[in-house]
């Protein structure tokens, strides 16, 4: 089975879920014996993300060539020269990149890069920056279908809308069934206020799909109220996670004291994401119990926001911001964790609190997440349910036999969660697919 | 000769409502779900089950009997929600064919972490049992039949009970029947009955299950399986809920009918009848020793104690509440007692178990909570509650 797969990130190039679920359920097709021929437009910035060594792989130097890494024998990797690289279109990635290159102290070599956008208003900001993604969006679909044509494949998944509009034009020229799989909509990135161009393109790739992937229930929810797509054709494959290597690496000196508890958010700092309720929690849970830090490790297009909103709720020395954090420093911010929060508001699947339960934190995330309909051995709340969600962390942070049972059964069940399964599943629905197809092709000559 | 022998257990918590750390108030139960699950049983099983048996004990005259254990937990909410529930015990009681059997008051662990708090509480149970229903026990069962050699011997020690019912566990019968009474060794008075688990289970669990070889499960049969006995046991101890009738089979399974007519296929046969506990210990004499030295119960496949302290939650928890127990008996406050016993019961010990927690299954029985931990968290909340209301010199009085 060869598999012409479209994709927008992959590590080391990420910026959240939708990398590393690419990462995790390719490198499980590779073991599988699938072939994938991965489609990547090329990073913006990989001279200065090289230092990023989040999963291992590092893209070759030679851009427009075939790239195999290593451990990824049966996974071909073509990758389009693209101006942007990021799927969600706000301000939040202007900053994020440039909070990374602070990070790396590169910025001064990179200023030229960025024009400058730090100045520009926000309104303005988005606006262009949407309008350069959408752009984007339509020169990675001529460029795939060209590169398309030179391969052989039987099948095309295309992950997330940015590839839609090349997975829908590779379907047309080759006429082999497609695959949409979704892992986020616009509706959890924008709450009501959809951007109507991508709502669009989402809609048109799922309605042009032979099947359409699910990461969760909740997602698969919203692709049929939504966006009319028939029950039949949703398929929920979850995502898996990858078993964590036990590092050796000691947390540094932080500032934070011995005896000082540490509740951490690590995520976008975004309106999805829920950061307010994340405060406005905090704020109740240092009422009883003052010798707790929040870390709220991330950034994003709220992160102003937060930051002036700690200071009002008068908890300001008590909330750290460390910004957008990678590979160490996560395993870093997890060793010291009492507590992993996911106040989600929307949160099609939230690979995030595995990893956390991977590190062994305890994890309390949102119920409106896809990823709590695979997860028992965590603790719930509604993202708006302030006092449950403080009389919960004040829970964890008192009582050590909590803290104990919920990672040594939360551990064992996010090792459960593999992809290998999820790639057997997604292998599954080809096979479906394909045989489907061969029963329409008679009909239809 | 074959004795059938029933044993009803009765048992409702009184169940926590949502206590968050930031609560003011000191009123820990959930008044209201309390009293919906509490009339909800009434309706579908207590009342129509005591009618049927009632009718039983009047249509045959003296020859068919049955035991209950009812908790005082569960005694205090019917008074105050179902009165009419304890109305037909009391005419059960009169008719002479019923025994009541002793146990903790408040359906409590107190045997594994403190002796003096469980006899306190067997002797609260015997002393409500005899204002209500006019007899004193002298039959006794464990929570859950929780049951150890030590047990049997404490309970012989009380001195005002001769008989104690546990499970009939193969690992301690070890190939003998448990039709058959026994003793524990060190007791010279008290006699053991052993629940008969796979004669009891064939009504309690697998009565409607279609899948079963057996079904449907008619009287005349399982009376035949009663006369097979006949010859190589003296008596078979049938133990179950009482919820097998209407709440864990339901009225539309044909339960009523088969236990409407279940006494009449048994004493059809001359050589078979029905005897209480007290009876059969009257009739029989033990036939061995039954050594028990690790604790048994009934509960899930594992027999064993797993099910409330299996975890580091529910040890933590358990420890928690009796570490109490001095500094709350030293403040003789009726209200403090009374809320710390009702925590001692074991189903708030039972909800916060890990062990079939993704299987879903008979662990989510009126279980109140989400999951385990939420459970945990807020019972840790009443507790510390308490623990508080302990620290302040009068206690919490009554508004």
């Amino acid at each position: 089975m060869r598999i012409f797969m479209l994709g927008w990130e992959f590590p080391p190039y990420i910026s959240g879920g939708l990398g590393t679920a690419c990462y995790g359920l390719t490198k499980a097709m590779n073991q599988l014996g699938l072939e994938v021929t991965f489609v990547l437009p090329k990073s913006l910035d990989d001279c200065h993300a090289s230092h990023v060594k989040l999963v291992g792989p590092s893209m070759p130097t030679d851009e427009h060539d075939a790239a195999r890494f290593e451990e990824l024998e049966n996974i071909t990797f073509r990758t389009i020269d693209s101006a942007l690289s990021n799927p969600y279109a706000t301000l939040e990635m202007c900053d994020r990149k440039i909070e990374e290159l602070i990070y790396t102290q590169k910025l001064s070599h990179t200023k030229s890069s960025f024009g400058g956008s730090m100045n520009v208003s926000k309104r303005k900001a988005s606006i262009d920056y949407g309008h350069n993604l959408i752009s984007e969006v339509h020169n990675y679909a001529a460029s795939a279908l060209e590169i398309a044509k030179r391969e052989d494949f039987d099948i095309i998944h295309a992950h997330d809308w940015m590839t839609f509009p090349a997975a829908v034009a590779v379907a047309a020229f080759s006429k082999k069934p497609l695959v949409v799989h979704v892992h986020s909509t616009e509706f959890d990135r924008s709450g009501e206020h959809v951007n109507q161009q991508i709502y669009d393109i989402e809609r048109m790739g799922m309605q042009v799909a032979n099947k359409v992937i699910a990461v969760s229930y909740l997602t698969k929810n919203i692709i049929m109220r939504r966006y009319s797509i028939a029950n039949s054709k949703v398929a929920v494959v979850y995502n898996g996670v990858e078993t964590n290597p036990q590092s050796n690496s000691t947390p540094q000196s932080t500032g934070i004291k011995k005896d000082e508890k540490i509740v951490l958010f690590l995520g976008r700092i975004t309106m999805q994401k829920g950061p307010e309720y994340f405060l406005q929690a905090a704020k109740k849970v240092l009422e009883v119990a003052p010798n707790t830090k929040f870390v709220m490790a991330g950034s994003g297009d709220m992160m102003h926001k937060i930051i002036e909103m700690s200071a009002a709720l008068g908890i300001g020395d008590k909330v750290l911001f460390t910004g957008f954090l990678r590979g160490k420093d996560v395993e870093r911010v997890y060793k010291m964790a009492d507590l992993y929060v996911m106040p989600s508001v929307s949160e099609p699947f939230g690979i995030a609190p595995l990893e956390a339960l991977n590190h062994d934190v305890p994890v309390l995330i949102s119920k409106q997440s896809g990823v709590s309909e695979v997860l028992t051995h965590v603790l719930k709340v509604d993202f708006w349910d302030i006092e449950s969600m403080a009389n919960k962390i004040i829970a964890v942070l008192r009582y050590q036999p909590l803290q104990m049972t919920l990672r040594k059964h939360g551990n064992f069940e996010a090792r459960k969660l593999k992809w290998i399964d999820a790639a057997r599943k997604c292998a599954k629905l080809y096979d479906k697919t394909l045989m489907q197809e061969a029963k329409m092709q008679p009909e239809i000559a | 000769m074959a004795t059938v022998c029933f044993y009803f257990q009765l048992h409702q918590p009184f169940r926590l409502r949502d206590y968050s750390v930031f609560e003011k108030r000191s009123d820990y139960f959930d008044e209201k779900k309390n009293r919906d699950i509490c009339r909800k049983v009434a309706n579908k099983c207590y009342l129509p089950t005591n009618r049927t048996i009632l009718k039983l004990i009047d249509k045959h005259r003296g020859k068919f009997k049955v035991s209950y254990s009812i908790t005082g937990t569960l005694l205090e909410q019917l008074e105050r929600y179902c009165p009419e529930v304890i109305s037909t015990f009391h005419a059960l009681a009169n008719t002479g064919c019923v025994e009541f059997i002793g146990e903790t008051y408040y359906h409590s662990l107190s045997f594994l972490y403190s002796r003096e708090e469980f006899k306190e509480q067997v002797k609260k149970h015997s002393d409500i049992i005899e204002h209500l229903f006019g007899q004193r026990p002298t039959t006794f069962r464990n929570t859950e039949l929780i049951y150890t050699n030590e047990l049997c011997q404490k309970v012989e020690q009380m001195g005002c009970f001769d008989c104690v019912i546990t499970e009939g566990a193969d690992r301690i019968l070890q190939g003998r029947s448990p039709n058959f009474l026994y003793r524990a060794p060190k007791c010279e008075r008290v006699k053991l009955l052993l629940k008969n688990y796979s004669l009891s289970d064939d009504i309690a669990f697998r009565f409607s299950n279609r899948g079963w070889q057996e079904y449907p499960l008619m009287s005349s049969k399982f009376a035949q399986w009663i006369n097979n006995i006949n010859g190589n046991g003296n008596i078979v101890n049938l133990f179950m809920d009482y919820e097998t009738f209407g709440e864990h089979q339901w009225a539309d399974t044909g339960i009523f009918e088969f236990l409407s007519d279940l006494p009449d296929k048994i004493l059809q046969n001359p050589d078979n009848n029905f005897l209480t506990p007290s009876e059969a210990v009257k009739t029989y004499e033990p036939v061995d020793v039954i050594d028990v030295p690790d604790v048994i119960s009934w509960a899930d496949t594992e027999r064993d104690l797993s099910a409330w302290i299996g975890n580091e939650m529910q040890s933590s928890a358990l420890q928690g509440v009796y570490k109490l127990e001095k500094t709350i008996k030293q403040k003789t406050n009726a209200h403090l007692i009374n809320d710390w016993r009702k925590l001692q019961t074991s189903d708030h010990f039972y909800y916060m178990c890990t062990k079939f927690f993704q299987d879903g299954d008979v662990h989510k029985y009126f279980n109140p909570y989400e999951s385990p931990y939420d459970s945990y968290i807020n019972f840790m909340n009443v507790l510390s509650d308490l623990k508080n209301r302990c620290k302040q010199n009068s206690g919490y009085e009554e508004k």
